[in-house]
């Protein structure tokens, strides 16, 4: 029986940030004290707030210690561990108030998040399944095997109104019924989890599989139970090596305890898990064109139908879901599909999980029940825009989907609505944007991402995202006509309409949605040949003002381009000539800028 | 494993350690003294004795935690237990033998170990 337990997050973020050696150094100095049968060190998943990594929270008190460092582990120990007294200055300093400590509950990062999916990360230790066992954890397996039919684990689904959390929202209740009906008398069926996560600055289903690996499996072990299916494959990208790990650990955890494999609990029912591991192409995540990976063949999508509840993994019927979606699947067995749909708005029901990203305070993981406002999201749980910028715009469901401008900030978020206003919910990824970010160039970054990532079979994809890129680029060097960003509309259309698959035929969404909210950012460029947030290089130019220069000669030095020369003009009151620019040699890298003591310099 | 009910022994045993986890504002709070002078008078073992008993019993809306100096070091080691209601016990000079009976007559059955009160200590 432990005292004391010191939860150390082990996720991605607070791994790079050095938690290991936390760890490690917590484990001696806590033996130094003779704590080691009084104090449990935990390594567990994400607690959300990776920008204030690495993070430590001591329980019973619910001491949350952040950007901790190796050199305060002995202080904390022994002055917390040992004596009792928590040592505030190295507190989360939101949770430090005058009138005491505050619960971790009541910052603001956490008051208005409800975690369902991410009940367990940063609580329990995913590599040991009996704390998982200790939350609830394999309970809904056994309820729905001793307790309900098939049919009924369907429906109570279906009645959660549970919906795809990869980011196109179908009905998660109706494909498994399609699953299980579709094809009578298949001799073979299979459970796939998507844990293909590609989409830049999404982080919600590493953190779920890092966090919480046996939630999956045990909604997957749900999934083959109600369509009938006794093979389940994880099919987890390579580029997540914690992640995979732990997964692993956790199958041959399962296996062990009989809660994978033949005759789970006494019922007949088998059930088994095996990973497959992504060879790392953004297109395996599309639902064909990853079960044609995991048979080994070249990741390329199909035509659909058959759609894969009729012909899916070896030509058998399969369902596909998505990690976080498996993750709700266990609590609506347990609590219901009425306390599931009490959450959310009308057609959206539960939560959903966001990675925060960009210019945002609290980067990091958060999860809200649908229908909560941007504004919530990044004004209050984000912490705001840095450096007291103005908010721009949110990038959501990345190379898929499109940008929510300012004017939309209090629209509630779930499917439909953001569908309705252009952009999608996509996996979760929230990119957030101030006024220095152009959105042209935004448009531009993840069309070269499509570029790079489209497979090359059908030709409107291949050909249309390149010929597409181009044109951005060629506005971006202020090249651009009018009449080339007219080509770019019809383009997107052509090219949402006749592509293959998923990937091509929601590629333009980036660029129909700036040219929706921003067009007259891309007249800018075109028209005045000028990029107003000042980042399009091409269109800006470096000035110096003579009247403010105090001719240090700093601007100069630093010049890789030796652009930069003394003229014979000295402003009145300084001592020395100013200098000035030779817009020519001038590459433009923004070096003398750093450099200029009295701001002498602008890019306009 | 085969069976539900091996399922719900480990879920059982583990509940208790994981419930530590869980942040509760109405939760009653055993205060334990760890100051140089709580240590010095004994206070580790009380702690132990403290927080094993708590999850033995598997007691929800329980928590053992320790405090610095209290100023009343004579009396060490102290143990105070707050109520979710506010109401506050101090007991003075306590051994893990006392720990059980604080637990099972104050904390789960609502009656003060008066015999181990401050109050009582001082009148002796």
């Amino acid at each position: 029986m432990y005292r004391s337990h010191v939860l150390v997050c082990g996720g991605t973020g607070c791994t790079s940030s050095g938690s290991a050696k936390i760890i490690e150094r917590l484990q001696t100095e806590i033996d130094k004290n003779g704590l080691h049968d009084e104090v449990q060190v935990v390594k567990t998943g994400c607690f959300g707030l990776c920008a204030l990594g690495p993070i430590m929270i001591v329980y019973p008190e619910g001491s949350f210690y952040s950007m901790v460092k190796e050199e305060d582990i002995p202080e904390i120990v022994s002055e917390h561990l040992l004596k009792g007294r928590i040592v505030s200055r190295l507190l989360y300093q939101e949770t430090v108030t005058d009138e005491g400590i505050k619960a971790l509950n009541d910052t603001s990062f956490y008051k208005k998040q409800l975690r369902i999916a991410l009940r367990n990360c940063g609580v329990i230790n995913p590599e040991n399944i009996d704390e998982y066992i200790g939350t609830d954890g394999y309970a809904a397996l056994g309820k729905v095997l001793t307790e309900m039919t098939p049919e009924q684990v369907i429906q109570e689904i279906l009645d959660s109104g549970l919906r795809g959390r990869g980011g196109g929202g179908f009905p998660t209740g109706m494909k498994w019924k399609l699953a299980r009906n579709i094809v009578p008398d298949a001799d073979q069926k299979y459970v796939c989890c998507n844990a293909d996560e590609g989409d830049p600055g999404a982080f919600m289903d590493r953190s779920v599989l890092e966090g919480d690996p046996h939630v999956v499996l045990e909604a997957m072990a749900i999934a083959g139970y109600a369509i009938g299916a006794t093979q389940g494959y994880i099919y987890v990208r390579a580029e997540y090596p914690i992640a995979i790990e732990r997964l692993q650990i956790a199958i041959n955890q399962a296996r062990e305890y009989g809660l994978l494999g033949k005759n789970i609990f006494n019922t007949g029912f088998d059930f088994d898990i095996d990973l497959r591991l992504g060879a790392g192409a953004f297109v395996c995540g599309e639902e064909t064109a990853l079960m044609t990976s995991i048979e080994g063949n070249r990741g390329e999508p199909r035509p659909r139908p058959p759609f894969p509840a009729e012909k899916g993994l070896y030509g058998k019927p399969t369902i596909l879901n998505n990690v976080e979606t498996y993750a709700n699947i266990p609590r609506i067995i347990l609590n219901g599909a009425k306390w599931f749909s009490e959450m959310g708005t009308e057609k959206s029901k539960g939560t959903k999980v966001f990675a925060l990203g960009g210019k945002i305070n609290n980067t990091g993981l958060v999860e809200v029940p649908m229908g909560t406002t941007l504004r919530e999201v990044v004004e209050e749980i984000g912490g705001g825009i840095p450096n007291g910028k103005k908010f721009k715009a949110a990038q959501t469901g990345g190379p898929s989907g499109g940008c929510i401008p300012a004017e939309h900030f209090d629209v509630p978020i779930d499917y439909d609505n953001l569908i309705a206003i252009g952009s999608m919910m996509g996996s979760g990824g929230l990119i957030v944007m101030d006024e220095d970010n152009c959105m042209v160039d935004i448009a531009k970054f993840f069309l070269e991402f499509t570029v790079d990532e489209s497979c090359g079979k059908c030709t409107p994809c291949r050909v249309g995202t390149k010929r597409l890129y181009e044109m951005l680029d060629k506005i971006t060097k202020g090249q651009g006509t009018l009449e080339d960003i007219d080509k770019m509309e019809e383009l997107c259309y052509y090219i949402k309409a006749n592509s293959l698959c998923g990937l091509g035929q929601t590629a333009p969404n980036p660029v129909l949605s700036t040219l929706k909210f921003f067009r007259d950012e891309y007249v800018a460029h075109v028209v005045d040949k000028k990029c107003p947030a000042g980042v399009c290089k091409d269109l800006l130019q470096f000035t110096i003002e003579k009247d403010k220069c105090i001719g240090c000669g700093m601007c100069a030095k630093q010049c890789p381009a030796n652009a930069i020369t003394r003229t014979d003009y000295i402003a009145p009151g300084k001592k020395l000539a100013a200098f000035e620019i030779d817009p020519a040699k001038c590459v433009k890298c923004g070096a003398c800028i750093e450099k200029c003591k009295p701001g002498a310099i602008y890019k306009k | 494993m085969k069976s539900l009910d091996e399922l719900k022994a480990i879920r059982d045993k583990m509940k208790g350690q994981v419930d530590i986890r869980e942040e509760g504002s109405d939760a009653t709070r055993v205060v334990v003294g760890m100051a140089t002078c709580g240590i010095a008078a004994g206070a580790r073992p009380v702690l132990t004795a403290f927080s094993n008993a708590v999850q033995e019993r598997d007691l929800q809306n329980v928590a053992v935690v320790q405090t610095g100096c209290i100023g009343l070091c004579m009396y060490e080691p102290i143990v105070e237990v707050y109520k979710a209601n506010g109401e506050k016990t101090t007991y003075v000079k306590v051994k893990p033998e006392m720990v059980e009976e604080i637990i099972d007559q104050h904390i789960i059955k609502g009656n003060v170990v008066t015999k181990y009160t401050i109050e009582t200590a001082k009148l002796g």
